[in-house]
């Protein structure tokens, strides 16, 4: 694929060069790894396009202090050791820049190897951009100097969606469902814990922990719900867990709140479609009527590529560009020990309010919103003519948790 | 907690119902012609597709005919032009070309509509609430489901025990040759039963479509559920699959519903159990949580006890 033409290309550029005696600008390389086939191909390729879109962005402004960025891409299937094999790849190509997403078991391979890697090859060093992958140990017992997280992780997104349910006077009772795996006992345990420092008078009726990704049918547990009496479920549910337990909840009729993870992510608008009108909320770093017109770059996007599919979804890869170009500036050099120090406490502005590179865990504090799915947007989502309209903005430092983290920096 | 108990008991049947109309074509073409037919689940997915697009252009009601159709005529062309001459190579060459042809429609259905579920959402015209119970609603489509489910076992049953074609069907399975002899279209009839399996299929796609969800891996989800209600239902055995599918769906539904593991047996019974005890995190998992376990347990013990199925006539 792109990787493979990449390393011809390298075997005849200098020698076009030299025929061609053409100034070539020093490029940096961006590796990119996640998913370009299997089951998380349709996530992987959405983002796939945000990097094209940002790295294009960047470059016509300039480029990393007048060097351009090119994007070299490399398919992980979301399988930690297929990424611990891209990496190597990526290395061998001249990365020393590496982003991923998708999933927290593969974020955790790389950003050990990652560690290793530097500690083993002083002046080489490499930094991982992670833009998506929320399992806290990332930024708190296994955080380390070379790691940067820019979405907020699976607490504090917790965090704020306990604040607006805490806002909220008429829940009384709250039911939990998710899948059973690392991540889906995280959320309930952290929902537990939050609920009942927020809003001790609320009762947790039912905690459910259900097999990933394995049941079709989500109408038994829907009457469970319906039979415990909760007027709200908080669920971490993803992809077809969530799309399926709120078609099951619709056809039973059962009125209830929805707090979701993933209700606004990639295919869950046109999964759920009218059955979450005015009871689907999310929580996200931006959404499309977060403002009152749509992030110019969210426009130029959706006009760059006009697919169904082509929703800017992640945002904060665009505040993650914009940290790495003030990084950049700032350290006046594109090496990544230099970017990383400037990297730390990095301010910057956007369209939704300032976000800051936490210097003690290399965790993003950026606004978040919590959303309600709604027909009556002014701008819809993946051509549904349904969108997100905000219940409630989170301040970014209000977003802040406290960490375990203890950073050895190089000296 | 009647409540819970009648509702378990509907959603059970409803699944089960669902099951069954799933595997109803699978079984007849495994019983008639001896393929096991991996692509089956894929023919449902292309139903859901089918009637999705065919919704968007000319409505629902139509489309609950015409979708069937097209995955009729889809089946009949992969058995006159593909699974024919595969035949002769025997069963193994059978089965792994439908397991490649699944994997085709797969990325097929990819390309046409993309790797995201599609809005396949119920279509006005049968989307309210059929009764309230307990004041939830018991919507009607699920209704529709059970008429079809329930109507399509007594066309199969009346067809294949009761006309001339179904006598020639079961001749034609154990007999070919003389069958031929006697006149008839052998390979037409293998024809038919293909198409008619598909076709159910795809019927079973159109309703089964708005209660999962209609996406390229929609054939990967229910493809091992659908074999196990023809194991062990009994390979080939229409009421075999149907109390099966019966007893998956309920038993399924009321695990979900216990919350009790066997720590809670433990200490009814006066064992002390403590965080120490080897294998405690095992007895401390839920029933409801390995509900969609259920099925592949009951698979597991039908193979050991009684390798036929509950109706078949012959071992797996």
């Amino acid at each position: 694929m792109r990787a493979s033409s990449c390393r011809h290309s390298s075997l005849w550029l200098p020698l076009a060069g030299m025929l061609l005696a053409a100034p070539a600008a020093a490029e940096v390389k961006f590796a990119w790894i996640d998913p370009l086939s299997g089951g998380a191909a349709s996530a992987g390729i959405n983002a796939q396009k945000h990097m094209t879109y940002l790295i294009d962005r960047l470059n016509a402004a300039g480029g990393l202090n007048g060097e351009k960025v090119e994007l070299i891409s490399y398919d992980n299937k979301v399988d930690p050791q297929e990424s611990l094999i891209a990496l190597k790849k990526a290395l061998d190509d001249g990365a020393r820049f590496v982003f991923q997403g998708n999933g927290s078991s593969v974020a955790l391979a790389i950003t050990e190897a990652v560690l290793k890697y530097n500690e083993r090859n002083p002046g080489k060093e490499v930094l991982f951009f992670n833009y998506a992958a929320v399992d806290p140990v990332l930024t708190n017992d296994k955080c380390n100097f070379w790691h940067f997280r820019f979405d907020a992780d699976a607490d504090m997104k917790m965090g704020a969606l306990t604040d607006a349910i805490a806002k909220q006077t008429p829940i009384k009772s709250v039911y939990l469902i998710n899948q059973d795996y690392s991540f889906g006992r995280a959320v309930a345990s952290a929902a537990k814990k939050m609920l009942a420092e927020k809003r001790p008078d609320i009762k947790i009726v039912g905690d459910e922990l259900h097999p990933l990704q394995k049941v079709q049918d989500f109408s038994p547990y829907i009457a469970k719900i319906k039979a415990s009496g909760a007027d709200t479920v908080i669920t971490g549910n993803w992809s077809n867990d969530m799309l399926l337990l709120i078609k099951a909840g619709k056809d039973a009729g059962l009125k209830v709140n929805w707090y979701t993870y993933y209700g606004g992510a990639l295919g869950s608008p046109s999964g759920i479609g009218k059955d979450g009108i005015g009871t689907v909320k999310q929580i996200s770093e931006y959404h499309n009527n977060a403002l009152a017109e749509l992030d110019p770059d969210v426009a130029a996007f959706k006009k760059r590529f006009t697919g169904k599919d082509d929703e800017f979804g992640y945002y904060r890869l665009k505040t993650t560009f914009d940290m790495i170009a003030a990084a950049a500036s700032k350290a006046k050099s594109n090496d990544p020990v230099k970017l990383a120090r400037a990297l730390e406490g990095i301010k910057v502005n956007t369209t939704v309010g300032e976000a800051e590179m936490r210097a003690d865990n290399h965790q993003i504090l950026q606004p978040m919103f919590v959303s309600t799915f709604s027909d009556n947007v002014k701008f819809d989502v993946e051509k549904t003519g349904l969108g997100f309209k905000t219940d409630v903005k989170i301040n970014a430092k209000d977003t802040a948790l406290p960490t375990t983290c203890k950073m050895q920096r190089p000296s | 907690m009647l409540e819970l108990i009648t509702f378990s008991l509907l959603n059970g049947i409803v699944y089960g119902l669902l099951l069954f109309m799933l595997s109803s074509g699978l079984t007849l073409i495994f019983g008639m012609m001896g393929v096991l037919n991996f692509a089956h689940a894929s023919m449902f997915m292309l139903g859901a597709y089918f009637s999705y697009q065919l919704g968007r252009w000319i409505g629902f009601w139509p489309a609950l005919v015409i979708a069937p159709l097209l995955c009729g005529l889809v089946g009949a062309g992969i058995e006159r032009y593909g699974l024919r001459h595969v035949h002769k190579s025997g069963h193994v060459a059978e089965i792994l070309f439908t397991f490649g042809l699944a994997y085709l429609i797969e990325e097929l259905v990819t390309m046409v509509w993309g790797r995201n579920a599609v809005a396949n959402s119920v279509p006005q015209a049968i989307d309210f609430p059929l009764f309230q119970l307990f004041d939830s609603n018991f919507p009607a489509y699920k209704g529709l489901m059970m008429a079809i489910s329930v109507a399509m076992f007594v066309f199969l049953y009346l067809a294949l025990k009761r006309t001339r074609i179904g006598l020639i069907i079961q001749a034609a399975l154990t007999h070919p040759q003389m069958v031929g002899a006697l006149g008839h279209d052998v390979p037409g009839v293998f024809v038919l039963v293909f198409a008619v399996g598909s076709a159910l299929a795809g019927l079973a796609g159109v309703i089964g479509g708005f209660m999962l969800l209609t996406q390229p891996t929609l054939a990967h989800a229910v493809g091992p559920i659908v074999f196990v209600v023809v194991v062990v239902g009994g390979l080939g055995s229409l009421s075999g699959a149907l109390i099966a599918s019966m007893l998956i769906g309920i038993l399924q539904t009321f695990a979900v519903a216990v919350d009790y593991s066997m720590l809670d047996l433990f200490r009814a019974l006066g064992i002390a159990v403590t965080r120490a005890t080897p294998l405690y995190d095992f007895y401390s998992i839920k029933v409801a949580t390995a509900a969609p376990i259920v099925p592949y347990l009951l698979l597991v013990l039908m193979l050991i006890v009684r390798p036929r199925g509950l109706l078949g006539k012959r071992d797996v």
